[in-house]
């Protein structure tokens, strides 16, 4: 009898599991997942809740519903790993030895690497919408807010689904619209980056969103420290008052002011990594084969979603296409067969651009997101935005539970880019396109 | 593909000024193209970085963000932005003759 312990019970640990379960006799394998908390939060849903489109209620379920029969759950921190004796020391004292490891811990918001931004106004001039209790308080602030300067600001990447934070501009524009204030707000977003997004052709289009709807882009700033304003600001008594605001400060010294600030906090992996020797990398991410997702630690620990190093984006959907391939990989492992390269980092994402519409995205390692249809030409129109894309968005959450966490396959989505339906740029204007980190 | 002179050697170099190839580096090149992104003096200290940097790219096959710059070189951000004002992992990259470093997508 083998055991699979896998770390991190949300999307990547949860499809991962359900799939092992498939393919392994109950007699064969033991499959042990390990998680902290009770709840599975359906994140890319917490975009949504500061403007009201969604509650918390809607977008939580009991993280144990979503395990098929016959997988243990262990509810406990983890405490480190052991690769050397392939032990997993638990926060309750306890250990669990394993034949394969899999971690599945994703990443952690780190708030206090940054100077100022858990001080006096977190939460209450300066917010983020990544974690339930930030977009629940946003969603309370904005509320109130009835105009002034209304940062978003990337602290610095890695961060999961690196378009979200875009999303969130979009959408602000569409709900204060909506509130007629609209001319009352100044939205301006803040990147580290050198462009709106990182790859060419995406970056021409998200820029010239942004413009068209009259968000204003600070780039290559590097935010060192965050100066909260009173709390309160942005509502109809500071504005009256003309109460100072906040202040984000680069560590070159330019400043961009605001009333209520979205910061994305810097990113890093779960802690135990940082107290398991050799497991993890500078940031607490696992260091890993991309296209096998053994981890470069040992060859009987492997590595899914957002606790990786692959040079993809932090999203579910590089968890659902890497689940795939993993499992297949834990498999071969397990019966000492050749491991498959089959991961090429295929991602995709909906780009949510308010006015009930959204635009599509698909790339791999090697491919930017270019123009076309996903997964074929009669497909979802790619880099556009369409009505049906933000139709296709709101489905997610449905094939979220009930297919990809089941790690069902579904007929036509496969794991790998599919080429075909999409349009090449010229290999002129590639060469021409800048943005490229 | 533009070609630069350093220290006496033609090198190629992309259109943001980095080395095509960095085996083609040289220490004697760094003061030139220090001078050419605003740095008139490297002092110990740069060259505690500029070290690092070329290690890490030997090591990993890209150089460190500025992130993981402030965590591992033992020179911390603040200090790095007073050694190379116009973002340290980039100009820093392009002075140790390394590629810009990928960053994170
Ligand atoms: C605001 C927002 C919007 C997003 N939008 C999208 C989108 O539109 N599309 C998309 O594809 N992706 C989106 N994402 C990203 C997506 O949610 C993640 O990439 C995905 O959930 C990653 O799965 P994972 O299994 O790697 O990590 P997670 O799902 O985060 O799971 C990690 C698990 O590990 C557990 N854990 C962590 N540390 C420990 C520890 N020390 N001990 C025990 N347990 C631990 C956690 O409790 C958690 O359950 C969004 C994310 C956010 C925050």
């Amino acid at each position: 009898m083998k055991r699979i312990v896998i770390l991190g019970g949300g999307t990547g640990g949860t499809l991962t599991a359900n799939r092992l379960r498939r393919s392994f006799d109950e007699r064969d394998a033991e499959i042990v997942v390990v998680d902290h908390d009770a709840d599975h939060v359906y994140q890319p849903g917490l975009l949504f809740v500061p403007f009201g489109l969604t509650s918390m209620q809607r977008i939580v379920r009991p993280r144990r519903q979503q395990f098929r029969s016959g997988i243990s759950f262990r509810q406990a921190g983890i405490g480190r790993v052991d690769t050397g004796a392939d032990r997993v020391h638990l926060d309750d004292g306890t250990a669990l030895d394993y034949d394969v490891l899999v971690v599945a811990t994703g990443a952690r918001l780190l708030p206090g690497e940054t100077e100022g931004l858990t001080g006096p106004g977190w939460l209450k001039s300066v917010f983020t919408f990544y974690t339930p209790e930030g977009a629940v308080a946003l969603h309370r602030a904005l509320e109130r807010f009835t105009g002034g300067r209304l940062v978003v600001n990337v602290v610095d990447m890695p961060i999961k689904c690196p378009v979200a934070p875009l999303e969130f501009c979009f959408l602000a524009d569409y709900y204060f619209r909506r509130r007629g204030i609209r001319d009352r707000v100044e939205l301006t977003y803040v990147t580290p980056l050198d462009g709106a997004f990182t790859k060419p052709v995406c970056n021409r289009e998200l820029s010239g969103l942004l413009v068209d709807k009259g968000i204003e882009l600070v780039t290559e700033f590097n935010t060192g420290t965050v100066e909260a304003g009173p709390a309160g600001a942005g509502t109809a008594g500071s504005a009256a008052s003309g109460a100072p605001g906040g202040r984000l400060i680069s560590y070159d010294e330019r400043v961009v002011p605001f009333d209520l600030a979205v910061v994305i906090p810097l990113h890093g992996g779960a802690a135990y990594v940082e107290r398991s020797p050799g497991l993890g990398d500078e940031l607490g991410f696992i260091p890993v084969d991309p296209s096998t997702l053994q981890a470069k630690a040992r060859p009987n620990v492997f590595a899914v979603g957002d606790a990786t190093d692959v040079p993809t984006s932090k999203a579910g959907s590089v968890a659902h296409f890497e689940g795939d391939v993993l499992a297949d990989n834990v498999r071969r492992f397990l019966a000492g067969q050749e491991l498959l390269a089959g991961f090429d980092g295929h991602t995709n994402c909906f780009i949510e651009t308010g006015f009930g519409k959204a635009l599509l995205i698909d790339f791999n390692y090697g491919t930017e997101p270019l123009a076309g249809h996903y997964p074929a030409r009669l497909g979802l129109p790619l880099l556009r935005q369409s009505r049906l894309n933000h139709l296709g968005k709101l489905a997610f959450q449905q094939f979220y539970w009930h297919s990809l966490l089941p790690g069902r396959d579904v007929p036509g989505i496969s794991s790998a880019m599919p080429a075909r339906g999409k349009t090449r740029p010229r290999a002129q204007a590639a060469a021409g396109a800048r943005g490229h980190r | 593909m533009p070609a630069v002179t350093y220290a006496g050697h033609s090198v190629a170099v992309n259109e943001e000024g980095f080395l095509v190839d960095p085996a083609q580096w040289t220490e004697d090149m760094a003061p030139q193209i220090a001078k050419s992104a605003g740095i008139d003096e490297l002092t110990a200290r740069h060259w505690q970085v500029i070290r690092f940097m070329r290690a890490e790219y030997q090591a990993k096959g890209t150089g460190p963000t500025v992130r993981v710059l402030g965590k591992t070189s033992g020179v911390s951000i603040k200090e790095l932005y007073q050694l190379f004002p116009k973002g340290p992992a980039k100009t820093a990259a392009r002075i140790a003759g390394i590629p810009k470093p990928r960053g994170c997508i």
